[in-house]
């Protein structure tokens, strides 16, 4: 239930936002959404503990890719001095 | 105590959504971060919370505070002119598509009814339950180096090959090309 209102919130952050950062922020909300639904199931696994080792991929993952995410960011701004995600419209330099 | 982690995650992601501040909204998504790991800890997954406070707070949240410190202070007058209703024409679709996404989980989760899908019903009979008497940090460091050693290693590389991208790209151009 917390996952589900979590995951929306960050889709609508996603959606509305201005600011790729933000958008950046809204990305991490709902991965984090998913892991938590990941661990509070892998409660029911002790043995294995699938549940939890598949939280942990997924925060490495998650981190690696704000790592890329905000430097793309930091290039986009330094070549269009914006970093708002509508106004950038061209693909190739 | 459950209620209270919860609240106070839910709490802050709507006010990181709802404020147009970015300064505001990255530390707002801190206090979402440590409630969640206290979400974690309270369903007895503590390693889980430690690496989620170690490596988001400690490691993304800085890592967002510096991309956005370096890129300019006009940057951040630009961004104060925001608007920042949560409710406006322009972001109608965005408020339908998440209101549809939260009716649909919400209604997956009334469904599924969580006690009696079969393996966890299997794992309580089978006394697969963790308990809070028993730590996890010992069983799920041994999985990690038997079970999941190809995920671990695969995973490793993959952050190696991100990181030096992440750092090749943010160099100055003029090197880079």
């Amino acid at each position: 239930m917390v996952s589900a209102g979590l995951f929306s919130i960050g889709i609508y952050v996603v959606l509305s936002k201005q600011n790729a950062i933000q958008v950046l922020i809204g990305i991490e909300m709902m991965l984090n959404a998913a892991i938590l639904n990941m661990v509070a199931f892998g409660k029911f696994d002790k043995i294995n503990n699938a549940g939890q080792t598949f939280a942990l991929f997924a925060i490495v993952l998650a981190a690696a890719s704000t790592a890329v995410a905000l430097a793309i960011v930091l290039n986009v701004y330094r070549r269009h001095q914006t970093i708002d995600p509508g106004k950038i419209n061209q693909l190739k330099d | 105590m459950f209620y209270v982690m919860a609240a106070i995650a839910l709490g802050s992601a709507l006010y990181v959504a709802a404020s147009g501040n970015l300064v505001r909204s990255v530390f707002m998504f801190f206090i979402t971060l440590f409630a969640l790991a206290g979400l974690y800890v309270l369903s007895l997954a503590d390693f889980v919370a430690v690496t989620q406070v170690v490596v988001y707070v400690g490691g993304i949240l800085v890592l967002i505070l510096f991309a956005f410190m370096l890129s300019g202070r006009e940057n951040l007058e630009g961004l104060k002119q925001q608007k920042n209703r949560l409710l406006s024409v322009s972001k109608l679709p965005a408020v339908l598509l998440a209101a549809a996404f939260f009716v649909v989980l919400t209604n997956i989760f009334l469904k599924a009814k969580a006690d009696d899908i079969s393996w966890i019903k299997q794992a309580i009979t089978e006394q697969n339950v963790m308990t809070p008497q028993n730590t996890s940090i010992n069983s799920l460091g041994v999985n990690l180096m038997t079970n999941y050693l190809l995920p671990f290693e695969a995973i490793s590389v993959l952050l190696l090959m991100a990181l030096v991208g992440a750092a090749h790209l943010s160099r100055k151009e003029e090197s880079a090309t």
